[in-house]
C-alpha cells in the first residue's frame, strides 16, 4: 500500500507541474511535449485506480493521436508566437484570482463532501468481484450490451468529426490536375484527334 | 498512509484549476487555450474514474470513455477550424476573430 501512496504522489506531482509548464511554456511545441507528460502521468494514475483499459486508451488516443495533431498543426502554422504572448500579464491578475477563486470553491465542497449511505444502493453497473474478470472485459460486457447507444452515439460523433475537419481543411487548387474518369471514357476519335496538313518545310 | 478518494479529486481539482487559468493566461493564443480544455477534460475523466473505482460502479468508466471521444473529435474539429482560419488571415490571435460580429 505504501508504494501505491508513493507512486500517486509521484504521478500527481509531475502530472500537475506539467500542466503549470503546458499554459506558461514560451513555446507551443514545449506545451505540447508537457501536455503529453501530463497525459501519460494521468494514465498512471488510471492504472492505480484499477481502470487499465482507460490508461491505456488515454496514452493511445491522447498521446498517439490528438497530442501528435496538435504538435503538427503548431509545426505547420507559421505564426509568430512572441506576438501572441504580448500583454501576457496584463491578464495574470484576473486569472490568478478567478483561478483561486475556484480553487477555494472546489476545496470548500471537497473539504464537506460527504458519500450518502443510499448510494452504494442506487450504483447503475456494479462492478464485478476483484480478480474475477479484468477491467477490460468488465467494460466490454456492459458497453456492448446495457450502454450500446452510447457507443454508437460516440461513433456518430467521431464520424461527423472526421467528416467536418476534412471538409474543412480539404481544398482544391486549380493549377493541379486531377484525372477525371468520366472525361477520358468518353473522349473518341473525333474530339482527340485532329488531323492536319503539313506544307513541306514550314510546319504548323 | 491510505490514498483514499479524496486525494483523487483534490489532483482532478487543481488540474482543473489550471486549465481555466491556462484559458486566461494566454488569451491570445488559440492553439494553448485548446490545450487548457483539453487539461481540463482530463481532470474530469480523473473524477469520473476515481469516483467509479471507489464506488465499485463501472459506469463512470464508460462515461470517461464517452468525454474521451467527445475532447478527441473536439479536438480535432478545433485545430481544423484554426487551419482554415490561419489560411484566410494568416494569423491566430483570438481578437482578430471578430468577422461575424458585423
Amino acid at each position: 500500500m505504501a508504494i501505491a501512496a508513493v507512486f500517486f504522489y509521484l504521478f500527481s506531482a509531475v502530472a500537475i507541474a506539467a500542466a503549470v509548464m503546458v499554459i506558461t511554456a514560451r513555446n507551443p511545441v514545449h506545451s505540447v511535449l508537457f501536455l503529453i507528460l501530463t497525459f501519460f502521468n494521468a494514465a498512471g494514475l488510471f492504472v492505480l485506480l484499477g481502470a487499465e483499459f482507460l490508461a491505456m486508451i488515454l496514452v493511445v488516443v491522447y498521446v498517439g493521436a490528438v497530442a501528435v495533431l496538435f504538435l503538427f498543426v503548431v509545426m505547420m502554422l507559421d505564426v509568430d508566437f512572441t506576438e501572441l504572448r504580448q500583454g501576457m500579464l496584463n491578464y495574470l491578475p484576473v486569472g490568478v484570482s478567478i483561478g483561486l477563486i475556484l480553487l477555494v470553491e472546489l476545496a470548500m465542497v471537497l473539504t464537506t463532501w460527504t458519500l450518502s449511505p443510499d448510494a452504494l444502493a442506487i450504483v447503475g453497473a456494479p462492478a464485478a468481484a476483484a480478480g474475477s474478470v479484468t477491467n477490460t472485459e468488465a467494460i466490454g460486457l456492459i458497453l456492448y450490451t446495457r450502454y450500446v447507444y452510447f457507443f454508437q452515439a460516440a461513433g456518430m460523433v467521431l464520424l461527423v468529426a472526421m467528416v467536418g475537419s476534412i471538409v474543412l481543411t480539404l481544398r482544391h487548387k486549380p493549377s493541379v490536375r486531377r484525372q477525371n474518369v468520366a472525361h477520358q471514357v468518353a473522349r473518341n476519335p473525333e474530339t482527340a484527334v485532329e488531323i492536319r496538313t503539313v506544307k513541306p518545310g514550314q510546319g504548323l | 498512509m491510505q490514498i483514499g478518494l479524496p486525494h483523487y479529486l483534490i489532483v482532478a481539482a487543481v488540474l482543473f484549476t489550471i486549465g481555466i487559468f491556462g484559458i486566461f493566461l494566454n488569451r491570445k493564443n488559440v492553439i494553448v487555450i485548446l490545450m487548457a480544455i483539453e487539461l481540463m477534460l482530463l481532470a474530469v475523466n480523473i473524477n469520473l474514474v476515481a469516483f467509479s473505482s471507489f464506488l465499485g460502479d463501472m459506469m463512470g468508466q464508460i462515461f470517461a470513455l464517452i468525454v474521451l471521444t467527445v475532447a478527441a473529435a473536439e479536438a480535432a474539429i478545433g485545430l481544423a477550424i484554426l487551419v482554415t482560419y490561419f489560411r484566410n488571415r494568416g494569423t491566430i490571435a483570438v481578437e482578430d476573430i471578430n468577422l461575424m460580429k458585423g
